[in-house]
Order: C-alpha cells, then structure tokens, then sequence
C-alpha cells in the first residue's frame, strides 16, 4: 500500500469535523429531551429523568400531537407503497419507448426544482377552485345530494398528491439507476426458457431488484415523514406531525419539543436501519441463488 | 422416434396453454405508455395543472373574502409598486429577494466548497468499497431524518445561552454572549448548509467515481500537483455532478420559508415567508404572482446552469 498524503490528514480531519456538525445538533437533541424536570432549554443538565416524555405522553395540551403522530404514520405508508408501484411501474415503461417519454421525464425533473411552496401553494389553489365549482353547481342546480359539500381537500388527497409530487421522482430516477444497471440476459434466459411476462418479471426480476426497491420504499416514507413545504398549503383542516412540530417550535418553550424530536428522529432511524437490513439480507439472499 | 418426440413436445406444450389459461391478465406484457399512465396522472393533476392555475389565478383580482376571475395586472403592479421611483432605495420585494438571494449565493458557495471535499475524500481517499459505503451512509443517514428537528436542534447550541456561548464566556474569550449567533443571517446560513450539503455531496460523489482513476495517475506521472491534479483532472470531470447540485441546493434555498422562519426567529424575510403568509391571509393572487415570479427567477438560474451540462446522460 502507498503511503498516505498530507492531504489524506486533511481531508479526513474535514470530513470528521463535517460529522460532527451532522450529528452534533441532533446528539444534543436527544441528550437535552432526558433533562430533569426542573431543567431548561438549554445545557446544563438538571438532572436525567424521562419526564418530558412522560409529559408529551400525556398529550401536548391543544395540540393532539398523537392522532397528529398517528396520521403521519398511515399518510406516510401510504405514500411509500404508491410511490414503490407507480415509480417501478414507470420505470419499467422507460425500458421501452412510448408516445411523450422525453416530455413525463422533463416534468417529473421539473417537480423536484420547481419551489415546494409553488407547488404547495398550486395544489391548494386547485382544491379551492374545484369546491367553489362545486358549491356553485350544487346552487345553480339544487343538487340535494351535495348539499354538506365543504372542501375536496384534506390529508389523502391534496395531501398525498403533494407529497407524491415530491417522493415519485426521486422514485422514478433511483429506479432508472436500477435498470441502468440491470442485466438484461436474465430476462432474455427467463423467456427463452417460455416465462410469460409476468412469470419473467414476478420471478426473476422483482427478486434481483428487490433490494433497490426496498431503498425506494426508503424514500418514499422518510421524505413523507418528514415533509412540511409542499404539505403545508394543501393539507386541509388537519396536520401532519412535521407540521404541528413546525406550529410547536414557536409556542413550546419547555423541553417536550425535544422529546418530541427524540421521537420522530427515533421512527425515522427505525425506518433507516429496517430498511438497509432488509436490503442487506436480500442482497444476501440473491447472491445465494446467483453465484457470481 | 418421431413419434416418442411429439409425446414429449405435447405435454409441454399444453402445460404452457394451461400456464397462459390460468394468468389471462398477465399473459401479454402491460405497454408502455400504459405502465406510465399512473405516474404520468399524478403529476398532471397535483402539478402540471396546479401551475397552469397558479399562473391563471395571478392575474385575478380579489376582494378581502373572495376571488374575482378577471384579467388584471393588479397583483403584479402592487408587488413592484415604488420599485421604480423610489430607487435608488430599495422596494420590500427587491429587498425580499436580494435577501433570499443572499442566502442562496451563500449557502450555495459552503456546501459546495465542503461538499466537493467530502465528495473527494470518499472517491479518492477511501480504499476500500465497503468503507466508502459505510462512511457515504454516515453522510446521508441525517437526510432521513426531519429537518424541522435539524433546524431546532441548533438553537440548544447556538442560543444566548447556549453551548458555545457559555463555553467561550468560561473560557474567558468574551465577556457577553454573542447575539448574531441565533435569529440572525448567520444561523439561517449555518442550518441551511447543515440540511443541504448532502444534496451537494451525492451527485458529486456519483459523477467522481466514473473517473477513471487512470486519468489520475496520468496526470501525476506528468507532473501535476495534488492541486493541479483536482483543478484541471477532477473538477472539469465532476462537473455534471456539481451542476446538478447546485440546482439542487439553489433552487430549494430560494424556496425556502421554513428554516429562514425558524433560525430568522420569524424576523428575516424571504420570498417563501412571503408567498405563505400572504396564502396565510387568504391573498391568494399576490401569492400566486409571488410565485409566479419566484418560479422565473428560478428558472432563469436552472437555465443558466443547465447550459453547463445535459442532466439526463449523467443517470
């Protein structure tokens, strides 16, 4: 092995001191959300107890930060599993040529630089327009059985599709990235051999790409979980945690919001490292069945 | 023989029939444009749409309680009003947006300056794949994590009284706590690089490692410097990668309203803070030209940028 540059130690030192500024801030999250009860804001430590938690257990007063927590849980899977189907999907289209590629593939770019607030602020402006329509149809024509009609919007369906807007391209292009590496010679052995399309794609290229697929999933539910922008105009009446925690980080002076922190920071990792486990074990597992 | 042969093609032949009969619906691969049709729709409604309405809407007028369908410049005309006579002072748009240009500019140097460095450490420092791995998760694992939380948990640190405040009043470098630490041009600066250098750092990383490591050396037995080497080698050859994260890291920051708000302590302005207080008051045309015309700035800087580079070789 050759000799290690002057250079190496400088830039090991950089990316070590990069590290901490990552890690550091949210290091000293999860200490200060185990302050004493007595304790404040900020350092020092008065003290280690689990009364914040306990307090934010109890609910955060006005705010129902569970059915918040509980809602964000379910949007989130439920972004996760379209985002998996309809970025896989779309990138098994790209494999092919269809009528209007170019153009999908300059919009689903489009939506990743266009400002989050833009489309935030777009999808909101739509809903409203389609319930205006609406109450104005149901008074030109006395619909009765539109009569309760109030809003179209709500958590899933300006909700999810704002969030769809941003978690389907970073879908779409992980699954390029997959395809572009996929070899194609196992496909054309799976139909030599008489697999039916389907036969070829459920047996044999779903289990080499799952490990990927697995990392798109990853993305789809982390960036949901965490989504404030593009939520914020279109979400309706209620909230995602990301955005009661945003309402919080003005009124809550106390600790809780730390824990509150701990919290999602701790579902987030759960995700992360459930996640690349399950990628590493099916790595494992293919490279059993495919040696080499 | 012959007929031994057919018996055995038969069996098989019908087995596939039966195969085919039992999966009608899969039998025949989905086309294409129809594998696309989901994704495609999506994006029409919750984009394409929503911003030909936002165009429409920014040229309506609006009372205090409703929207009034109309052609009119008004929205536009209040955004820039004074801009012109009032010069040389500047109008609370222009300051708005050479405020959040400011940041952006800023932001965007840092993060590519430290992004490029760490890029160039994993690609070319690190020896050993699973390493490089191993310390690239390390870099992206916060990306996955909430950035609200990212934001805050810089207050413990940067606050009056916080870490680095007490520390320096202990160690007897000051006398009084700094106060530009925290709710300052400085805070927001610091929590935006922390949330959005990663953008910068990946599509780097990813462009460095096509390098061929051949060209490296060949610069080296030439006799480049290690500088000479990254100067007219690696960053000419990273460029695809710097670019698109540069879009990346611009266009969000321009965007922004959530980190300005919480590190600005509500106080510092940017065009996203304007665009959602104004959604906030139900101004929905003064938002819509807001955007209109945050969403052309925008534009014009992708533009400039992308000349540099065409983005979808580079996946």
């Amino acid at each position: 092995m050759e000799k290690r540059s002057a250079g190496f130690y400088w830039l090991a030192a950089l990316f070590a001191a990069f590290v901490l500024f990552l890690y550091g801030p949210m290091i000293t999250i999860v200490v200060l959300s185990f302050q004493g009860p007595q304790g404040g804001l900020t350092f020092p430590m008065n003290g280690v107890s689990l009364h914040w938690f306990s307090r934010l257990w109890e609910g955060l007063g006005v705010v129902d930060i569970w059915a918040a927590f509980r809602r964000s849980l379910k949007l989130g899977s439920i972004v996760m599993v379209l985002t998996v189907v309809l970025s896989l999907l779309a990138g098994l289209a790209y494999r092919k040529r269809f009528f209007g590629s170019n153009l999908l593939f300059y919009v689903v770019v489009a939506s990743l630089i266009v400002p989050s607030i833009v489309v935030s602020l777009g999808i909101g402006l739509e809903f409203r327009l389609f319930d205006d329509a609406i109450k104005t149809l149901t008074d030109t024509f006395g619909w009765s059985f539109l009569e309760g009609y109030t809003t179209a919007m709500g958590l899933y369906t300006s909700g999810l599709g704002a969030q769809l807007t941003w978690t389907l391209p970073f879908g779409l292009l992980i699954c390029f990235a997959i395809f572009n590496r996929f070899d194609r010679r196992y496909e054309e052995a799976a139909r030599d051999l008489g697999a039916t399309p389907w036969q070829t794609f459920a047996h044999v290229v779903l289990p080499i790409i799952a490990p990927s697929i697995v990392g798109v999933g990853l993305f789809g539910f982390t960036l949901s979980w965490d989504e404030v922008a593009r939520s914020s105009q279109a979400i309706g009446d209620v909230n995602t945690l990301p955005l009661e925690l945003t309402g919080l980080t003005t009124t809550v002076t106390n600790p809780e919001i730390y824990a509150l922190g701990t919290l999602t920071t701790g579902v987030s990792f759960i995700v992360i490292f459930t996640a690349l486990g399950l990628m590493a074990l099916l790595r494992k597992r293919a490279a059993k069945v495919v040696p080499g | 023989m012959t007929v031994l042969a057919q018996d055995k093609v038969l069996p098989a032949k019908a087995e596939a029939k039966s195969a085919s009969a039992k999966q009608p619906l899969f039998s025949r691969a989905l086309p294409a444009w129809a594998q696309a049709l989901p994704l495609a729709l999506v994006f029409l409604v919750f984009f394409i749409v929503p911003l030909a309405l936002t165009v429409m809407v920014s040229f309506w007028d609006y009372t205090e309680y409703s929207l009034v369908p109309a052609f009119t410049l008004r929205s536009y005309v209040e955004m820039f009003d004074g801009c012109y006579d009032k010069l040389p002072d500047l109008c609370v748009t222009l300051k708005t947006y050479l405020s959040t240009l400011k940041f952006c500019v800023s932001v965007w140097l840092i993060s590519l300056g430290v992004g490029f460095f760490i890029a160039y450490f994993l690609a070319f420092h690190v020896r050993t794949t699973t390493m490089q791995v191993a310390l690239f998760l390390v870099c992206t694992v916060p990306f996955w994590t909430s950035n609200v939380i990212r934001t805050i948990s810089w207050i413990p640190l940067l606050g009056r009284n916080g870490l680095l405040n007490t520390t320096l009043v202990k160690a007897g470098i000051i006398n009084t706590p700094i106060e530009w630490l925290i709710f300052s041009d400085f805070s927001v600066i610091v929590a935006l690089v922390h949330l959005y250098t990663l953008f910068m750092i990946v599509p780097i990383f990813n462009s460095m490692m096509r390098i061929d490591r051949a060209l490296i050396e060949a610069a080296r037995d030439s006799g480049a410097s290690g500088w000479q080497t990254i100067w007219n080698v690696v960053i000419p050859l990273s460029k695809p990668g710097i670019v698109i994260g540069s879009i990346f890291v611009i266009t969000i920051v321009m965007g922004d309203f959530v980190t300005v708000g919480v590190m600005g302590g509500q106080q510092i302005a940017s065009v996203g803070k304007v665009i959602n207080t104004q959604m906030g008051a139900l101004q929905f045309p003064p938002a819509a030209a807001n955007s209109v015309i945050l969403l052309v700035a925008v534009l014009a800087i992708i533009a400039a940028l992308t000349k540099l580079v065409d983005i979808r070789k580079e996946l």
